[in-house]
């Protein structure tokens, strides 16, 4: 017993290089618990650490670009809701948008403040669910459970305005699908509160938590200057200390009129990540307050007629309205954008979603191509892995989070 | 790659979220440990008390918890809802359709399949011969609802249990789309909603 002991603890001493270790492939996903969705990294390790590693993408293709083709300017939309089915009001707002911006079509001031003010709810049940998922897989469940909370309430307010709680289908071009219903802005102030509670239970939960730390700070770390390389936009931008946000740097709808703050991290770790995210969602909340506070009165969608469908009483009450609708919806009329083309991007939950949009002057899409904000992320993966051990595949790859949706396309 | 002045951009507001480093309060670990304990025993405080004033039927209005006992309770679905789709009907209990396909047109999925024929009344132009989605196709956008015209389509039924053995029997006819929907999240009767008249 002695001996054997003796061993034991001899054993431990050795150090790494003398372990006769050989080098082994493995594969993590396409289908495994702490992937989101579908994807393969393969890695090649000795012992614990890692020497190389790849990623697979494209289990969820779905030809998304190739499918607006086919449908009509305003029906290619529910294709957006697919991309990061997390937040897809904010990619229909920004599909919506480009296609105004080609148009050159004017949403009132009141549907405006409605888009921000749904895209910043959704915002923040996209960064929940992100920071919920990053925490379960390095173990803390509770936080998750809480987070789910937060995001079933969120949902919900989202189901009241658009009738859906993922596949919303809220925008329009030249507005929305519907103002928001009555009552909403006092449920959306009374849930407000406790999804703060949350997120101010998640920080008590996480942030000083000694083993989510641990797992969380200095891994995967990227330096300023590589995440710009590589194209990276949003939470993991600002954490690696890149000051980019598409709502301060190019302000659409009305965010030039709100105030926020952007938050930076310094190291570009996965705990600055988190952190980022953390402030975000205080941000998001605040602004969905200053929204509620200075929500006009008036209509939400734009009165142009090439764009919009007239007002249902109308349609259902004069031939002007019903002849404007048969002439909205008949092939070949519809939507007629200018021939053209245009880029115009929105902050998602993971960075800038763009769309990129060409017309030849006919009812559906020439080309509608999206800039996903997962795949500059994804392709650093490889960089953030480097000499780092297996387990920090998890927390990586958790708090980049990844949507299938968007990166597969 | 050119030098890029990181600190400078101009992007004004911006805030650090540096937290401290971790103090000997929290490397020691365990004050934490009893710090997080305490939230999560609160919340099973609050919520066991409810569960167990609700066995004694009480404080019915509060909840334990935010996960519903479905089938036994169902969760209230907004009259927004986009569910089942359902045809409805004149004063005569004919349907209100009149086969104008802008439904079927507009369908980005082509779920939605009209056969038009000559209405017997002479009054009435066309109605549908059949009238058929096929629910395992369709997305749920809603679409079809915002092109119809006159209002003979709609999915206020806040029906979500959509589930058969097969396949075929998915294929929703004229007839079912058109049946009287019982229960709690029945559609009202009335006129369509102000805000869907806007």
């Amino acid at each position: 017993m002695a001996t054997k002991e003796k061993e034991f603890i001899g054993a431990a001493e050795i150090k790494e290089e003398e372990i006769p270790v050989e080098e082994m492939f493995l594969n993590m996903g396409p289908s495994h618990p702490s992937m989101h969705g579908i994807v393969r990294i393969m890695v090649r390790i000795t012992g614990e650490r890692i020497v190389w590693s790849d990623v697979e993408i494209g289990y969820l293709h779905r030809g998304f670009e190739k499918s607006c083709e086919n449908n009509s300017w305003n029906s290619a939309q529910i294709y957006t809701d697919r991309l990061n089915y997390v937040s897809p009001i904010i990619n229909n707002v920004g599909y919506c948008m480009t296609v105004e911006k080609l148009m050159g079509i004017e949403v009132p001031e009141r549907g405006e403040y409605v888009r921000t003010l749904v895209s910043e709810v959704s915002r923040i049940a996209d960064h929940i669910t992100a920071l919920g998922a990053a925490a379960m897989e390095v173990g803390a469940f509770t936080a998750f459970l809480y987070a789910m909370k937060a995001r079933e309430w969120l949902y919900d307010l989202i189901e009241a305005a658009c009738g859906a709680r993922i596949t919303t289908n809220f925008a329009r071009v030249g507005g929305l699908c519907a103002d928001l219903p009555e009552g909403w802005i006092a449920d959306c102030k009374t849930m407000m509160p406790q999804v703060e509670g949350v997120i101010v239970e998640m920080d008590k939960l996480l942030t000083r938590n000694r083993i989510f730390v641990d797992r969380m700070k200095g891994v995967g770390a990227v330096p300023p200057d590589k995440a710009v390389e590589f194209g990276f936009t949003g939470p993991l931008l600002r954490a690696s200390g890149v000051p980019y946000d598409v709502r301060r740097a190019f302000p659409y709808s009305v965010y030039d009129r709100m105030e926020f703050t952007v938050p930076l991290g310094t190291n570009g770790d996965c705990f600055d990540r988190f952190l980022v995210r953390m402030e975000e969602m205080r941000q998001s909340v605040r602004i969905v307050y200053q929204c509620m506070e200075q929500l006009p009165e008036g209509p939400v969608n734009s009165d142009d007629k090439r764009a919009y469908r007239p007002a249902k009483s109308n349609v259902y009450g004069n031939i002007e309205g019903l002849m404007n609708q048969f002439k909205l919806v008949m092939h070949n009329h519809g939507i007629n954008p200018p021939p053209g083309e245009t880029y115009c991007s929105v902050e998602g939950g993971n960075g800038e979603v763009g769309f990129y949009i060409v017309s030849d002057g006919k009812d559906k899409p020439y080309k509608c191509r999206c800039r996903p904000p997962c795949l500059p992320l994804v392709q650093a993966i490889p960089y953030m892995l480097r000499d780092h051990f297996i387990a920090d595949v998890v927390p990586v790859f958790g708090s980049l989070n990844m949507i299938g949706g968007e990166l597969d396309r | 790659m050119p030098k890029v002045d990181y600190k400078n951009l101009p992007v004004n507001y911006q805030t650090s979220v540096q937290k401290a480093e971790m103090g000997l309060w929290e490397k020691i670990y365990y004050p934490e440990v009893i710090r997080g304990l305490w939230i999560t025993t609160g919340h099973f405080m609050r919520n066991m008390t409810v569960h167990t004033l609700h066995l004694f039927g009480l404080a019915k209005d509060k909840r334990g918890a935010v996960t519903y006992q479905y089938p036994e309770e169902r969760r209230p679905i907004h009259r927004r809802y986009r569910g089942r789709h359902r045809l409805t009907k004149k004063d005569d209990g004919s349907e209100r359709c009149t086969a104008c396909m802008l439904c079927e047109t507009i369908c980005p999925t082509n779920c939605i399949y009209i056969v038009p024929e000559e209405h017997p009344d002479p009054t009435v132009e066309k109605h549908p011969a059949r009238y058929e989605i096929d629910i395992l196709r369709c997305c749920f956008c809603g679409y079809c609802v915002e092109a119809c015209p006159c209002d003979a389509i709609r999915m206020d039924t806040s029906v979500v249990e959509i589930a058969n053995w097969d396949r075929t029997k998915m294929v929703f006819k004229k007839e079912y789309l058109m049946a009287d929907i019982e229960g709690p999240g029945a559609p009202p009767k009335d006129d369509p909603p102000e805000w869907w008249l806007k």
